[in-house]
């Protein structure tokens, strides 16, 4: 399946879940001070597990920065 | 402690928020922030970045610094409201600094996205410090919106203008009941004195600071214009006048002819 992480096209497998495009954008993420957007809408850390993913979703992976 | 600054229940003995935006390095910005003596600091929520160094979070953890998310990028109330979810994700905080961006290259809020982004957050149990333009109406308007601050800008974003109509900070401050921080635009200390001066809470600064040639010196420097101008507010200035008002008396003058 073909996904959108952080605006770059990226692989998954079928059955991935929004956990599988996190660690597939850093293997070694700490969920502190990380939230997901899947389509334009805010997935609660306790969801990642079992949130799966379809083709074609865009998944945005944020966290904190320095900023006015 | 004397004279604090209250913030939807929340109590600083610092009248000066510091944004973390534009820093060269995150120990130039560690240096700044413990200088400033600032209890809160802003930060902007974006893709992480597997190679980055260092976190934001471990200095503000460190500085002791309460963290204040905005929704700075959000060009409509729709990503501004889904910016505040993640940014309550992710920091575990409802506290957000709102910014509805309305043009690049002013940076301008946009008062109607503004509005509309306020209610439902607020709706939704978020404590909204909102900025906004320097326009005392929409300031009130943001306040009976239910806003826990209100920030007016002095001018745009890092553009260090200062305060470019003061009389409608005053406006802005002679007639609210929550806090009112005056945001973006401080170029230096005095500017940042006058904004105390003009009956402002607190003042809330990223780029003066980060982007000076020493942040660190200048953070005490602005630091101290906090002070200053919250003091000479408290003290009851003169009134200005058109001629002079002597302070020597004329009695008892010599005649010297």
């Amino acid at each position: 399946m073909n996904v959108t992480l952080n605006g770059h096209s990226r692989s998954l497998e079928e059955d991935a879940t929004v956990v599988d495009a996190v660690r597939l954008l850093d293997p070694e993420f700490s969920p502190k001070g990380v939230a997901v957007a899947l389509n334009g809408e805010v997935v609660a850390r306790s969801q990642w597990n079992d949130r799966r993913l379809h083709e074609d979703d865009r998944i945005e992976v944020l966290r904190a920065v320095g900023g006015g | 402690m004397g004279d604090p600054l209250v913030i939807a229940d929340h109590v600083f003995s610092s009248r000066l928020i510091i944004g973390t935006g534009g820093a060269p390095s995150l120990g130039s910005l560690e240096e700044a922030v413990a200088a400033s003596g600032a209890e809160m600091a802003t930060v902007a929520l974006r893709r992480v970045d597997p190679s980055a160094r260092g976190s934001i979070l471990g200095v503000l953890e460190r500085t002791g610094c309460k963290i204040l998310p905005n929704t700075a990028g959000c060009f409509t109330a729709k990503d501004a409201v889904t910016t505040a979810g993640l940014a309550r994700q992710a920091l575990g905080t409802d506290w957000i600094k709102l910014e509805v961006i309305g043009d690049d290259k002013t940076l301008l809020p946009d008062p109607v996205g503004l509005l509309d982004a306020a209610e439902t957050l607020i709706d939704d149990g978020f404590i909204v410090l909102a900025y906004t333009n320097d326009d005392p109406i929409l300031a009130r308007r943001l306040e009976s919106l239910g806003c826990a601050a209100v920030m007016p800008l002095g001018s745009p974003i890092g553009s260090g203008m200062g305060i470019r109509n003061p009389y409608n900070i005053r406006l802005i401050t002679e007639a609210a009941r929550v806090p009112i921080i005056l945001d973006a635009g401080i170029g230096t200390a005095s500017d940042a004195a006058l904004a105390m001066e003009l009956g402002c809470d607190a003042v809330l600064v990223a780029s003066a600071i980060t982007r000076a040639e020493r942040p660190a010196v200048m953070a005490e420097a602005i630091r101290k214009g906090v002070e200053g101008g919250r003091a000479a507010w408290g003290a009851g200035r003169i009134p200005r006048r058109l001629y002079a008002e002597p302070s020597s008396t004329f009695e008892g003058l010599p005649d010297l002819e």
